[in-house]
């Protein structure tokens, strides 16, 4: 288990959102604290519709929080009615997001799919090229780097998934039921590398997942029972 | 890294079947305008071949081609007297259709005087007609061949030469023979009714009448003076040549250059709803990746970018296949059909505004996609 540094990477303050008003509101997360630190591995479980992918968006700079306070990597992106401007980039910057699905572009190879984050940035195609060859070797899917999605294997396309998520040294990686679609074996190998990741990279990894075999791969696991966050060590 | 590019190259053959779909579309919009500049090009050709300043016709008509004008054979000398006038050669109008080995032939016959204006014009096989009578130059579009004899009512004509785009305003090829043989052809009767016209006591008319007489005007004259000066005779009326075409194209082509436009707007139309509905279904396909593409911090511009790019490639793509088309087949067509370069670039002009107003259903879509929806299964 990592040591815990003084300052978080996440930091949610009584962070609530609902939809809709009146009768037909819904309170997907209810005054949610969080905190998360360099180097730890997050799991968040629960029942669908308990609040988890809500969460995630709110700190993915999708979706904006109802009220609350949020902060990424130093930047306070919400604070109750106030919602930070051009979060696109803050997320390009600091945030990278792995799917259950990989979600990998159909139309890019390999190379291209984790590339294409860095050009989205505007690093020069040369040195993008260079970084995403260096992330698809360390990840062991160097040889891969020319096939398209459709040929890759599931495992093949979630580390190239991971590769791109990486690509722009997220301090934040956000991961959505990241080992869902792989097998017992492959999802553990998907974990551990998140795990290195996070400790090399001094990065936090908030995973969802419903994946029991992982469970033992947390630094520290909550459950989000009807929108609130509860914790179990 | 062009993302338009890099999809359309995914799936290429799909994008380029809906790229020929729609080039067949533009083909016949660019046909339709092609047909268009055809004939009016048709409806000119007959009337600047004499390379004539004056139409003089029977007064109170617009002849010889909007409206039928007859007029005395000897107006020529008349015309040719006047001052200013260089040149003038008294001519005849006709449609004729007659048959060659078994099949229908539908041929406009001008006859014209040797030596004078109205003769042939791009002779691009065999010779001039050099003798009075029974000598005649068709157009290749006949499809007859010179040496061979053509029977035009009771006379036989010989075929001495060949010339190349020489039509009616209808589309029918000409024609061309001496004035007194397309006399014959026109005005004279056959024996059987001559005999019969003899029998209840009429006298058979003359046959020494004109359709309509052109004339060239000195340099140093203008036209519209020897205009004037024509019209002082009561039985005669005069048009200079730019009045001779403003009336074919206004009045003999304009019904057909409204149908024709209106045609063409409406396939400009149609050609916008398929290209909106082709990049809306484009972009519908690709909903999860703009998800994507915007939650790993894609900007806007991007994916718009991506959207009206492959718009105007579809558009330039299918204007170009068009184009290619309608070049390679356009001699198949029953009339003329005239490409000319600036209708193409306006044409282009039109669809790029066509893809980019049409893009906009896609882009609407795209911006409307919520990043959130590329999370979850």
């Amino acid at each position: 288990m990592t040591t815990t540094p003084q300052s978080p990477l996440i930091e949610l303050k009584h962070i609530s959102k609902h939809y809709g008003e009146g009768e037909t509101r819904v309170d997907a997360l209810r005054d949610v604290s969080l905190e998360v630190y360099p180097g730890q591995v997050i799991g968040l479980l629960g029942p669908s519709g308990s609040g988890k992918t809500t969460l995630l968006n709110i700190i993915g700079c999708i979706v904006e929080a109802s009220s609350g306070w949020a902060k990424l990597d130093g930047d306070v992106i919400y604070d109750n009615a106030w919602m930070k401007s051009d979060l696109r980039r803050l997320r390009l910057d600091k945030v990278g997001f792995i799917f259950q699905f990989h979600n990998l572009l159909p139309f890019l190879n390999s190379m291209e799919n984790v590339s294409v984050v860095l050009d989205l940035a505007g690093v020069p195609a040369d040195r993008a090229k260079q970084r995403a060859q260096e992330l698809l070797e360390y990840l062991e899917v160097g040889h891969r780097r020319d096939a398209y999605p459709a040929h890759l294997s599931g495992g093949e396309a979630q580390r190239v998934a991971i590769a791109r998520a990486l690509a722009n040294n997220p301090r934040i990686i956000l991961a959505d039921e990241p080992t869902a679609a792989l097998d017992s074996e492959r999802a553990l190998i998907v974990m551990k590398l998140l795990r290195k990741l996070a400790v090399e990279q001094d990065a936090a990894v908030l995973a969802v997942t419903h994946d029991e075999k992982i469970y033992d791969q947390f630094d520290r696991i909550f459950h989000v029972r009807d929108g609130q966050l509860v914790t179990e060590d | 890294m062009n993302l338009a590019y890099r999809d359309i190259k995914h799936n290429l053959g799909r994008f380029l079947l809906t790229c020929f779909g729609l080039s067949l579309l533009l083909g016949v919009v660019l046909s339709m305008i092609g047909i268009y500049r055809g004939l009016v090009d048709d409806a000119l050709t007959l009337v600047r071949a004499p390379n004539a300043d004056i139409w003089v016709v029977e007064t109170g008509t617009l002849g010889p081609f909007a409206e039928a004008s007859r007029i005395p054979g000897n107006t020529r000398e008349d015309i040719a007297r006047i001052a200013g006038v260089t040149a003038a050669g008294a001519m005849n109008f006709q449609s004729v259709q007659t048959q060659r080995h078994g099949q229908e032939l539908r041929l406009y016959v001008v006859g014209y005087e040797l030596g004078h204006p109205g003769g042939p014009i791009n002779i691009v096989e065999g010779r001039n007609i050099g003798r009075d009578r029974y000598e005649a130059v068709a157009d290749l579009g006949l499809g007859v061949k010179t040496g061979e004899t053509l029977q035009l009512g009771r006379t036989a004509f010989k075929i001495v030469g060949l010339t190349e785009g020489m039509v009616a305003s209808g589309g029918d090829p000409l024609l061309y023979m001496t004035l007194r043989d397309s006399q014959q052809l026109q005005f004279e009767l056959s024996p059987s009714a001559v005999r019969k016209e003899r029998a209840r006591g009429a006298r058979p008319g003359s046959a020494d009448t004109v359709n309509a007489v052109v004339a060239q005007v000195s340099a140093n004259i203008a036209p519209e003076t020897v205009v004037q000066d024509i019209k002082r005779w009561k039985h005669l009326a005069a048009m200079s040549q730019v009045e001779q075409e403003t009336l074919l194209t206004q009045s003999v082509v304009d019904r057909a250059r409204k149908q024709i436009g209106l045609f063409t707007a409406i396939l400009l139309v149609v050609s916008a709803v398929i290209i909106a509905l082709i990049v809306y279904t484009m972009t519908m396909d690709k909903i999860r990746e703009i998800a994507t593409l915007k939650l790993i911090g894609a900007p806007d511009r991007t994916i718009i970018g991506m959207v009206i790019q492959q718009s105007v490639a579809m558009g330039v793509i299918g204007f170009g296949f068009g184009a290619l088309l309608i070049v390679n087949i356009k001699d198949y067509f029953p009339r003329r059909v005239v490409l000319q370069p600036e209708d193409g670039l306006a044409l282009a002009g039109v669809i790029l505004i066509v893809c980019l107003l049409s893009s906009a259903l896609g882009v609407r879509l795209a911006l409307k996609i919520d990043p959130a929806s590329a999370m979850g299964g």
